[in-house]
């Protein structure tokens, strides 16, 4: 049987200039009987304006506990071609680079054993493949690996590490994201395969503080690149800015954060004691301005969204790092963290609501860092300070 | 035999020639034009880069037919990035403007680069999750639609980063964006007293209330949960533990309007998204009021901020008292935070804007 039906509401969606979702459930329902069942789930939910999904059972691959997130629809006697609708997670290239022959046995294996349609890429980085029946996550499973592809991350596991373009294409790359994100991928597969953390757990690194893969909104433990000597410039490069009619005062001198380029129509001053390291001169004049030569990363931890006990952004823990292979200053500070998290966190705690509910201090203590005056925005408010000792007079 | 654990496939195989000859020694980027980006290496090498859009939700159909353009214009090598793009990576600068020509004709529109809007993130929705308080596709299509202009051209002030989160779960981390779009649900859980007793464990649907509306009871003859509705706050927490207590409701479920958030540390630091509009209906299949509604906020922001300046920098600059003036929106007791740490969010001198 076919649940072939009209989709009156979804095709207003298919005009317009923005490229059309609805025409992607179309082209792939051409082929596969899921991805028409798929139409007629989501038009019954623009009619009715609810969703008509359910939780999934535990569904997966053998000897994985990961990497499948079970799917059933609620009408599934209206539409059985979705009644099971399972998402599997692949692992990701870093930095989302493809030749199109591999991309092409992706598509051939989705064709052969789901629904087609795929997410390239969902937010956590993997690439996402939408849409199957429980008999053939392990056929799929097996083709994806004979093809060089792996499973990511689902529930209480590490995800998949994913990092912005860096030093592949990108001129402000402050370490190699690709071999960083690679590295610790390969590094963690267990922990990524198998739960065994309180919850989640994401790495994400971005080059420069451009940050563009948001680790700082996205990631338990973000990697950020940043320099600490001083701002190269080059003159004449930038007196092309200046002919060119570039206002630096206030474009550039304004708009510093720390006010600390002054410009006297001729040279540009930078104070690089007082300078953020925030970027913004030299995304203005990237032809004449280059992060410094000393270059490393700077770790933060505890960014997530807000379930459950609200949102974060990660906060410094490391003000720098040298990220060089084979990264083992960084993987030691991972696997301390991960330790201490699996022992302590409650089941559903973040590393970020851990780090809450112990505070800072304690746990700085328990993975062996030393507080630093970069992790805070100043020293302490409050006056109930907590000591865990104190002196008693001996007894005469 | 069967393989497991062999990880990702390493990039470096999917890097074109350019890119390893010039790996980690590029010297500078130019844009060309909207969406096409030009990276210069010390070599004196280029490496040029065309951007387009996505609907995320991609066919295989369609990724085969981006292949094939990947196979004309740049011997078979491209990338994703982390906003759902496409770019083709090219070394022939005269295959530009066949590429772009090509996509224009095939309905992909290239941009995103500079100071516009790039492609909105966004999550599942009725797509494929159980816990979505709208959709996610529909409404990215339909404002889309509205904002492309401004994806491929790069005129307005500073970047506009918009995210859609279907649910408060945001998978993906909507809330630091400058105008964030998030699913909300406002009727407390349904509870199905014949079904869950066979599907929830009671101790950890209690438990798994951040605000300890949930408790037990004795329904019926067998032991229940009851919540308490008034503590409620529509978090989801408790469906997604227990499949017999759901919120999905079409008439209380819709969208909310969050502004000024940001992640690049560029200027300002990295700031979260602050609600602007706390409830807009679900009206699919184009949801006018929330199309409205960000166009508006878009508008206005384009008038009337500086260069370079960010949608928070720009509230920042001018108070939030005369953002919700010139923006129309009414301020109403839902602006103001009443959960942990609410106080932290109010206005403690008499540096009072606007
Ligand atoms: C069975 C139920 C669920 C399904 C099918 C589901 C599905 C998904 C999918 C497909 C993604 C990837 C989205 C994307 O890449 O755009 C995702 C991500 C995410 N989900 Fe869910 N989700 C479920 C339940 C939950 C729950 C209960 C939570 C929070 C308590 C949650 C929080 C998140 C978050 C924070 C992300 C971003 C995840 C990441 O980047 O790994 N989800 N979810
Ligand atoms: C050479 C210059 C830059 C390059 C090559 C670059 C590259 C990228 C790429 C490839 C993306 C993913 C883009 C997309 O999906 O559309 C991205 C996203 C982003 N970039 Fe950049 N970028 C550059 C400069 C900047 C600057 C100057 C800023 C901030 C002032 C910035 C902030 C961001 C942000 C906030 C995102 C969005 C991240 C997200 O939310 O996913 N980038 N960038
Ligand atoms: C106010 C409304 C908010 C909306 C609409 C929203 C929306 C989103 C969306 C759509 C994503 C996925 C983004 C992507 O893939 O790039 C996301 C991710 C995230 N948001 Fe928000 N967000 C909001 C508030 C917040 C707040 C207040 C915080 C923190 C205090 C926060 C922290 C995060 C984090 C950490 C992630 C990454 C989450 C993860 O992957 O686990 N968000 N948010
Ligand atoms: S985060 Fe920095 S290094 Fe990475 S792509 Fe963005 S601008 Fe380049
Ligand atoms: S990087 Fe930022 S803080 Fe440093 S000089 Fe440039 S604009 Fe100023
Ligand atoms: S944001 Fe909520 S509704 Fe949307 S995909 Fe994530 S968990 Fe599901
Ligand atoms: S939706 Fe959240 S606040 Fe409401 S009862 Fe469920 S867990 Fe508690």
């Amino acid at each position: 049987m076919s649940d072939k039906k009209p989709t009156p509401k979804l095709d207003e969606l298919e005009t317009g200039p923005w490229p059309s979702f609805v025409r992607e459930m179309k082209r792939a329902a051409e082929t596969s009987p899921m991805a028409e069942g798929l139409l007629g789930v989501v038009e019954l939910s623009y009619e009715d304006r609810v969703g008509h999904w359910k939780h999934g059972g535990v569904v997966g691959v053998r000897g994985y506990g990961a990497g499948v997130i079970g799917r059933y629809s609620d009408v599934p006697e209206q539409f059985p071609d979705v009644a099971q609708f399972h998402t599997m997670r692949v692992n990701h290239p870093a930095g989302w680079f493809y030749k199109t022959d591999a991309l092409r046995k992706i598509c051939d294996i989705w064709e052969r054993h789901g629904s087609g349609l795929t997410n390239l890429h969902g937010a956590t980085g993997d690439v996402i493949l939408l849409g199957t029946k429980t008999e053939e996550l392990e056929p799929a499973f097996e083709e994806l690996t004979e093809n060089g592809f792996d499973l990511g991350g689902s529930g209480s596991v590490i995800r998949t590490p994913s990092c912005c373009v860096g030093p592949a294409r990108c001129e402000w790359a402050c370490f190699d994201t690709l071999a960083l994100t690679y590295d610790l991928t390969r590094h963690f597969q267990d922990e990524i395969h198998r739960p065994s953390l309180p919850y989640k757990f994401k790495i994400k690194a971005s080059g420069c503080p451009n940050d563009c893969v948001a680790a700082i909104a996205r990631a338990d433990l973000s990697v950020i690149g940043t320099w600490r000597d001083a701002i190269e410039v080059d003159e004449a490069a930038l007196a092309d800015y200046v002919r060119a009619g570039v206002d630096v005062r206030r474009d550039v001198c304004d708009l510093c954060p720390s006010r600390c380029l002054t410009w006297d129509d001729k040279t540009l001053t930078i104070d690089n004691a007082a300078c953020a390291r925030c970027m913004h001169c030299i995304n203005v004049l990237p032809k004449a301005l280059r992060p410094g030569r000393e270059r490393g990363a700077c770790l933060l931890i505890g960014g997530k969204a807000p379930i459950v006990s609200g949102a974060m952004l990660s906060s410094v823990l490391v003000p720098f790092m040298k990220i060089e292979p084979p990264y083992t200053e960084l993987k030691e500070l991972i696997g301390k963290i991960l330790e201490l998290w699996a022992d302590e966190g409650k089941n559903r705690e973040r590393v970020g609501e851990f780090i809450q509910r112990v505070g800072l201090g304690s746990f700085l203590e328990a993975i062996g860092l030393e507080p630093r005056p970069e992790m805070v925005k100043h020293p302490r408010e409050n006056p109930y300070v907590f000591y865990e000792e104190y002196f008693e007079e001996e007894p005469k | 035999m069967r393989k497991t654990d062999i990880g990702p496939p390493h990039y470096g195989q999917f890097l074109p020639p350019v890119i390893q000859a010039n790996y980690g020694k590029w010297r500078y980027h130019e844009i060309p034009r909207p969406g096409v980006l030009v990276h210069v290496a010390e070599s004196g090498d280029r490496l040029y880069t065309v951007r387009a859009g996505s609907p995320r939700l991609l066919s295989v159909q369609t990724i085969r037919e981006i292949c094939d353009l990947a196979d004309t214009y740049c011997d078979g090598y491209l990338r994703f990035t982390s906003r759902h793009n496409i770019e083709f990576l090219l070394t022939d600068p005269a295959k530009i403007e066949p590429l772009v020509a090509d996509l224009a004709a095939r309905g992909f529109p290239v941009g995103g680069t500079g100071h516009s809007i790039s492609n909105i993130v966004h999550t599942q929705g009725w797509i494929h999750c159980h816990s979505a308080a709208t959709d996610a596709s529909g409404i990215v299509k339909a404002l889309m639609d509205e904002l492309v202009g401004h994806f491929t051209t790069m005129a307005l002030p500073g970047k506009l980063r918009v995210a859609l989160a279907c649910c408060v779960n945001m998978c993906g981390a909507v809330h630091c964006s400058d105008i964030a779009i998030l699913g909300i649900h406002r009727r407390p859980p349904k509870i199905n007293q014949e079904r869950l007793p066979k599907v929830c464990e009671l101790p950890t649907v209690v438990a798994s209330c951040p605000t300890a509306a949930i408790r037990p009871t004795r329904k019926d003859g067998h032991d229940s949960v009851e919540v308490a509705e008034e503590l409620c706050m529509f978090c989801g927490n408790c469906f997604t533990v227990c499949p017999a207590m759901p919120l999905n409701d079409a008439l209380n479920d819709g969208v909310s309007i969050w502004v000024g958030g940001k992640v690049s540390n560029a200027r300002s630091e990295p700031a979260f998204s602050k609600l602007a509009i706390p409830f807009l209906p679900n009206n699919p299949p184009r949801w006018p009021e929330v199309v409205e509604a960000v166009t508006r906020l878009v508008d206005v922001w384009a008038a009337n901020a500086r260069h370079y300046e960010r949608m928070g920098e720009w509230i920042e600059r001018i108070g939030w008292p005369r953002f919700f003036r010139m923006t129309g929106i009414e301020f109403t007791k839902q602006h103001i935070d009443d959960f942990r740490h609410a106080e932290t969010t109010f206005k403690r001198s008499v540096h009072l804007k606007g």
